[in-house]
């Protein structure tokens, strides 16, 4: 037997605009948990996409069990009893179960038809043998975010998966379902199965690994025996240089009530209730953070408070004046500011200019427009100021933002967003994907409003991000709030049973 | 009075009307259950009408003409394909771009090889099924039975041996699982080593084929001739049909059935009332724009659909 | 990185981009060519014949200019409503609408003054049109329908509906008609006033002095359609209308977010797009027939479709690809005459057909070059 099951040699992978993998080695042997680690764009999943065979390297070598294998689908990854858990869940929405289990690998009955009933019972049996639940004719679109994740696992069991990849595993998942996943990984692993999971927190790293590998630009900074190293150590290689990771706050004096919202009710286009009851409120130089696992009525809480969608029950009044019911520009005029939880789908039009999407929402007011031509000279010079005052790079307001970083799009945004004046800010995943350096941009820049006497929501799948900037905490559960306290001396276990659902 | 417009020979007719609807409709079901968006009905259905009188002309048998029909159908499914699949390019203007392919190729090809636009098919289907009995030689009932469920042309019995055929294959079996998952999430069929491309050709191959079988009922069995423009935007009112029948193929061969239905009623009710019979011949169109008003928030479209597979990142 | 360098490949994309369709056009023409092999004909004879019959004197080219007008107007009618993320694919029902709405002002008022009836017709011409594609834009902004389908089907409706509406209003046929022997087959409405009518070229270039064939058809709709043209510009890139529009067409979600309402301008953007298509009636109503007819408009609206994406969207390109239609549609139609109808004049809806399909890959294709070479 090979010393490594794993091994990779000098992997490069080029992507248009980025080298995502360069010269990279990475081993793993029979049996462990393997943590890979790295900053967002670091290139970990593009090293794993390759092993489980949805990219192929430009240049390099993959060895399973010391034979050299060219994985250059899916199918010979699977043959090769690879598995990958991908960090957006690959299950079909409106399929059980089990046709997503089953889905390539379809067991028959007279040979035409799928046998849907062995696939069920197969599916019983993997989950009793590994200890979790599932119904196999639940439809993926009826099940939390958790069981999702345990379908996946299962479907990579069911193709007799000896390595299983994991891709950002906990990124979704509450800290209760974060034990019990590690829970399943401990037990597959004493089982004999091989384990690489990518993850960029550390405390998970040092909690389940055997070693960890860490990567950064597209190259592999270096291989440690988790048993010794230590969380500053990883980090510093992470990033390349010393990072604190503390976010450091002053004082700030509350002020008046700036949004109150007042039994806020809202449904989904699939007629599902999605906000029950909201009510909350908002001062001048506070930031309330809504602490929750993703899809309890985040997203809708703030469309409901821009505008975007409409209410079906209650009130919400900014510095006590009545704001339902108006349109996304009346409550922009009314100086409410966002920061969108999705920059691509909402942030930024990427055929626009950087100059253009500055602009975008005041762009029909002076001195922007002159009767109803748009005013080039002035949006121009607007433009770049603001590239100058938030250091967008490059600094070309003529470039499509398309073309530029995560980080870059971000600090746009972030720019267009806060020259606006704000009186409420409403943040809302305001960091996720970016890099370190962007990541204490936009910390600083929040926190810099708040320091303003501004009101502040912050909207963030980071507990970690809840916990180091908010004065007040709501947590959301199944669109209602189910506690709002303030932010001192936490217990984050007692705020993850918050977070599903279980009471004190 | 209202009776006797509703009567067997109606149903009968209503059913024959839907008939080449339901099998583009189904051509839409295929291609739009795999992500692929297909406004080329239209124009596959057209080019298939002449090509089918063409055929039977040429060959003296009619057979072969539905035959050639269906090659035809293929084939600009083929091209489409190419364009909107491997090309990756925007699937309705692929559409329309085959739309008006179909038709200046089948006027041209009417002048080339006919020198005339109407064309007449030499040869027609026979019928299958009982004989209609003479009054009295047996009851209304029977007779009237006869009427609507045995005594059409083949390509009835066919197209509802088809339609029974795909909702088995795209709800029962890995084929279907398959098309179904690569329309709704391709990138998760993809990482199961589903091949997304040739799915989609498939799918796109047997659409071109379901709506070159249509566009040979609409020319051989329906008109007995072919001219210029016959299919008359029936492609779009089976895609009409395809969203209110939910994108399965029972539904839409209901749906289909409904649409029969009403232009078979409006045929009749000009014979009873004066209507300009412009307004008559509105009636399908308006009936299809009713019937998508109507469809809104019932029925969702498989999510990948319109939307060319991109498997790497840019 | 050098910058220079990686600047000066940028702007060889960027021609490289632009010339797209000059491609088409040649591959079609080239696909054309063995069209017509197979028919037995000399490929080189047919396209000499036919760009020489077409640009080879002034009245090829009034001619030609004359065919591209319509196609212009239609052209920058899909071509708007793409910027707005619209199809609009229902062009050939509001050029009906709206060119039979400005037939019916020309006709019943025809007490009023030129200075009066000319723009009233004008505006009925694009009011038509409007109207006719609100009910596929309104469909669009607040059921989410999608508006292929409902343009469509707004066609057969307007094919039947004028049909009506052109033998409530029927005039008999006329006497070239009577003398050529033509029953009244196609029926068409009476004609407009003469101060509904726009001034043919002919007349104008020989106060002038420069001669040009009288019967040409050429008349000033033409420059209209080039004033449309540049209006249209400067609608979409230097007003904020024009900016929202875009943006929605872009990406509807983030104008949604910035306060932009959709449907409000999902169905501007059709009415507008409407309109555009309507005002073929000013050329081919008031300015040639001076009477509605069906035959008239056939096929205009889809042949916009072609011209709007030959010409990228663009009005600069919607023009000229315009004159490139207008110039194979008149080279078409004389090349049946020449040739004694051996050569079909749907050859041309074929090149074109082709000439879509050849643009929207090749597109595709220099796209991913494009990629391609900037990993590099």
């Amino acid at each position: 037997m090979a010393q490594y099951l794993i091994e990779m040699k000098d992997i490069s992978k080029t992507f248009p605009l980025v080298k995502a993998n360069d010269k990279v080695n990475f081993s793993v042997k029979k049996g462990e948990i393997h943590a890979l680690v790295g900053e967002n764009g670091a290139g970990k999943s593009t090293l794993m996409s390759i092993l489980y065979g949805l990219y192929q390297a430009d240049e390099g070598e993959i060895f399973i069990d010391g034979q050299k294998t060219n994985i250059y689908n899916p199918n010979i990854a699977i043959e090769n009893k690879i598995g990958m858990v991908h960090q957006h869940f690959m299950l079909v929405p409106p399929l059980t179960v089990a046709e997503n289990v089953i889905l390539g690998m379809e067991p028959r009955r007279n040979y035409f038809f799928i046998d849907l009933k062995k696939a069920a019972s197969d599916i019983k049996e993997l989950s009793e043998k590994y200890g979790f639940k599932i119904d196999p004719w639940a439809k993926i679109e009826d099940v939390s975010v958790g069981i999702q994740q345990r379908v996946e696992i299962i479907k990579v069991l069911y193709r007799g998966a000896e390595i299983l990849i994991l891709d950002e595993p906990t990124a979704v998942l509450t800290p209760q379902e974060v034990e019990e996943l590690f829970k399943i990984l401990k037990s597959l692993k004493g089982q004999g199965k091989t384990i690489v999971f990518i993850t960029h927190k550390l405390n998970e790293v040092m909690a389940l690994s055997d070693r960890v590998t860490v990567m950064r630009d597209g190259k592999m900074v270096g291989t440690k025996v988790t048993s010794q190293t230590n969380t500053s150590e990883i980090a510093t290689l992470m990033v390349g240089r010393e990072v604190l990771l503390t976010t450091s706050k002053a004082e700030q004096t509350i002020g008046k009530t700036v949004l109150r919202l007042e039994k806020v009710n809202a449904f989904n286009q699939h007629k599902y209730h999605v906000l029950k009851d909201i009510s909350l409120t908002v001062k001048e130089g506070q930031i309330l953070g809504i602490a929750g696992v993703e899809g309890n009525g985040q997203t809708e809480l703030v469309e409901v408070i821009t505008g975007l969608k409409p209410i079906s029950g209650g009130k919400m009044y900014l510095y006590e004046k009545d704001i339902t019911g108006l349109s996304p520009r009346k409550l922009r005029e009314l100086h409410i500011a966002h920061i969108p939880e999705d920059r691509r789908k909402r942030g930024f039009i990427a055929d626009y200019s950087v100059a253009e999407n500055l602009v975008l929402g005041s762009h029909y007011k002076s001195p922007f427009v002159k009767g109803c031509f748009l005013n080039p000279p002035e949006i121009r010079g607007y433009a770049n100021k603001l590239i100058k005052d938030y250091d967008i790079r490059p600094a070309v307001k003529e470039n499509l933002l398309k073309s530029l970083s995560g980080g870059n799009q971000q600090k746009v945004i972030v720019a267009r967003e806060l020259e606006r004046e704000p009186n409420l800010l409403i943040a809302a995943q305001p960091t996720r994907g970016l890099d370190v350096g962007s990541i204490e941009f936009v910390h600083k820049q929040i926190l810099k409003e708040r320091s303003k006497g501004k009101a502040i929501l912050l909207i963030s799948a980071e507990l970690d991000e809840i916990l180091s900037l908010s004065d007040e905490i709501a947590v959301i559960y199944e669109g209602k709030i189910v506690e709002i306290m303030v932010n001192k001396n936490i217990d984050r276990g007692k705020l993850g049973l918050l977070m599903t659902g279980v009471h004190k | 009075m209202f009776s006797s417009i509703i009567s067997p020979d109606f149903f009968a007719s209503a059913i024959r009307i839907a008939i080449p609807l339901a099998l583009a409709g189904l051509g839409g079901v295929y291609s739009e259950k795999s992500g692929v968006v297909n406004i080329g009905l239209e124009g596959m259905m057209l080019t298939s009408a002449f090509i089918a009188v063409a055929g039977t002309n040429f060959t003296k048998n009619v057979w072969f003409g539905i035959l050639f029909a269906v090659i035809i159908g293929i084939l600009l499914g083929l091209i489409h394909a190419i364009v909107s699949v491997s090309f990756k390019a925007n699937q309705i203007v692929s559409g329309v771009a085959i739309n008006l392919f179909a038709s200046g190729i089948t006027v041209f090809l009417s002048w080339l090889w006919f020198h005339e636009t109407q064309i007449m098919a030499l040869k027609n289907l026979p019928t299958w099924g009982f004989k209609v009995p003479n009054p009295g030689e047996a009851s209304s009932l029977v007779r009237g039975l006869i009427v609507i469920f045995a005594h059409h042309s083949p390509l009835v019995y066919i197209t509802l041996v088809i339609i029974i055929i795909s909702q088995i294959l795209i709800f029962r079996t890995p084929f279907g699982l398959r098309l179904r998952s690569v329309g709704e999430y391709p990138q998760a069929a993809d990482t199961l080593g589903i091949n997304v491309v040739q799915m989609r050709y498939i799918a796109v191959l047997i659409s071109g084929g379901l709506a070159g079988l249509a566009g040979s009922v609409l020319s051989i069995e329906q008109a007995h001739f072919f001219v210029k423009e016959m299919s008359g935007g029936r492609g779009f009112i089976a895609l009409a049909a395809m969203i209110f029948g939910k994108w399965t193929p029972f539904g839409t061969a209901a749906a289909a059935l409904l649409f029969g239905i009403g232009e078979a009623l409006a045929i009749r009710v000009q014979g009873v009332y004066t209507i300009p019979v412009q307004f008559i011949n509105m009636i399908p169109y308006l009936l299809a724009i009713l019937v998508l008003v109507g469809a809104i928030g019932r029925a969702t479209a498989p999510a990948a659909s319109g939307t060319p597979y991109e498997k790497e990142i840019s | 990185m050098n910058r220079d360098k990686s600047k000066k490949s940028n702007l060889f994309f960027s021609i490289i981009e632009r010339i797209t369709p000059i491609i088409a056009i040649i591959g079609a023409l080239f696909i054309g060519s063995i069209v017509i092999l197979l028919m037995g004909e000399d490929p080189i004879q047919v396209y000499k014949m036919m760009f020489g019959l077409a640009i080879g004197n002034r009245d090829g080219w009034g001619n030609v200019l004359f065919r591209a007008t319509p196609l212009i107007f239609t052209g920058l009618a899909v071509a708007f409503a793409f910027r707005c993320g619209l199809f609009n694919i229902g062009g050939e029902g509001q050029v009906y609408v709206g060119a039979f709405l400005a037939a019916y002002i020309g006709f019943t008022f025809a007490k009023l003054p030129a200075i009066l009836l000319i723009p009233i017709t004008i505006a009925a011409s694009a009011l038509g049109g409007a109207l006719w594609a609100a009910l596929p834009g309104f469909l669009k902004a607040k059921k989410g329908i999608h508006e292929v389908i409902i343009t469509i089907m707004m066609n057969w409706i307007a094919t039947s509906l004028t049909f009506y509406l052109v033998l409530v209003y029927k005039a008999p046929p006329t006497e070239e008609m009577r003398l050529a022997g033509v029953p009244q087959m196609i029926p068409h409405t009476s004609e407009i006033a003469e101060a509904a009518r726009l001034p043919r070229i002919a007349p104008l270039l020989s106060k002038i002095n420069i001669s040009f064939p009288s019967h040409n058809p050429l008349n000033i709709s033409f420059f209209l359609a080039i004033i449309v043209a540049i209006l249209v510009y400067y609608i979409l890139w230097k007003t904020s209308l024009g900016y929202e529009i875009r943006a929605v067409g872009y990406n509807s979600a983030a104008a949604e977010y910035a306060g932009i309402s959709i449907a409000k301008n999902i169905i501007l953007a059709m009415m507008i797009s409407g309109a555009l298509a309507g005002l073929v009636g000013t050329n081919e109503v008031m300015g040639y027939k001076f009477r509605w007819r069906q035959e008239l408009f056939l096929g205009l609206g889809f042949n916009g479709i072609a011209v709007a994406l030959l010409g990228k969207n663009h009005p600069l390109g919607v023009v000229l690809a315009a004159i490139l239609f207008g110039t194979l549609s008149y080279g078409g139609a004389l090349v049946n005459i020449y040739t004694a109808g051996k050569i079909p004049r749907e050859l041309i809806m074929v090149i074109q057909a082709v000439i879509v399909i050849l643009v929207v890959i090749s597109d595709e294709i220099i796209k991913r070059l494009i990629l391609r070479r900037k990993t590099e």
